[in-house]
């Protein structure tokens, strides 16, 4: 193990930006839901780098990245279910044109 | 350099440079691909970090299930928005910045925090990491209500989802 353990957080955090700049500048509500999903995939990556590097006898950091997967394939099933009731209705998957809760 | 260093730089350029693929590419359908890329460069992070269980499950349900969901719900709407007109927001400038800011703060915090070049000890022998994980998920003073929640979770997601999807039939 001679990886130092900034690199997983610097790793992580430029994935992170990127899903970050992804949800902020696509139209399309999936490709938003894409970018989410890079998100989730980097604080599963910080996650697990300080299970191994702090304590491994200790699996809070891979318990926790366990409740995360299930969280993000909930959220995914729900945001897909969701996107699609919304195009059947109103043609549409760009963001910027669901605006019913516009107030 | 070690070999091991060298696997994780190959590594981390193909998960960064298939995140940049799925934020940029105008195909909605290779952007799904591209994701499927940057996850499994994940699971062979995971790998590296010598968790096995997380490693097979990251290619199970994100490559396997979600990947093909997002496959899925590309296919099932429309098509016109993929083929004409932008795919991004005009003023795109502005989260690009906001990311890059992002990154420079989370970057120059990381470099500055005490010990952080530090490499990881070898697991004690005898630790059988997913055993470990079997235990704590299930154990009642360690992660027993969190697990259950997170099954309470799906289900109402699995109801909520069928329930939303459903055709009226009026």
């Amino acid at each position: 193990m001679s990886i130092p353990l900034s690199w997983y957080l610097i790793l992580a955090a430029a994935l992170f930006c990127l899903g970050l700049y992804g949800v902020f500048s696509r139209k399309n509500a999936i490709a938003i839901l894409l970018g989410i999903e890079l998100m989730l995939n980097a604080v599963n990556i910080n996650l697990v780098a300080f299970w191994r590097y702090l304590n491994p006898t200790q699996m809070a950091g891979q318990a926790f990245a366990v409740i995360v997967f299930a969280v993000a394939a909930a959220e995914v099933a729900v945001g897909l279910a969701l996107i699609i009731s919304v195009y059947r209705r109103r043609k549409t998957v760009v963001a910027d044109e669901i605006d019913l809760m516009r107030w | 350099m070690t070999a091991e260093q060298i696997i994780f730089l190959l590594t981390g350029a193909l998960v960064l440079g298939s995140a940049i693929m799925v934020v940029t590419v105008r195909n909605l359908l290779h952007a799904a691909l591209w994701l499927v890329a940057s996850l499994f460069g994940v699971a062979v992070l995971y790998a590296i970090l010598q968790a096995n269980f997380l490693a097979v499950v990251q290619v199970v349900v994100y490559i396997g299930a979600i990947a093909i969901l997002f496959i899925f719900a590309v296919m099932l709407t429309r098509r016109e928005l993929m083929e004409k007109g932008r795919q991004t927001r005009p003023n795109w400038w502005i989260p690009a910045l906001l990311g890059l800011l992002l990154l420079t703060g989370l970057v120059l915090l990381i470099l500055n925090i005490p010990g952080i070049n530090r490499t990881a000890a070898a697991l004690p022998v005898g630790l059988d990491t997913v055993q470990a994980l079997g235990t704590a998920l299930v154990s009642p003073d360690a992660y027993v209500l969190p697990f259950e929640v997170a099954s309470v979770l799906m289900l109402a997601a699995l109801v909520g989802a069928v329930y939303v999807a459903t055709v009226d039939k009026k």
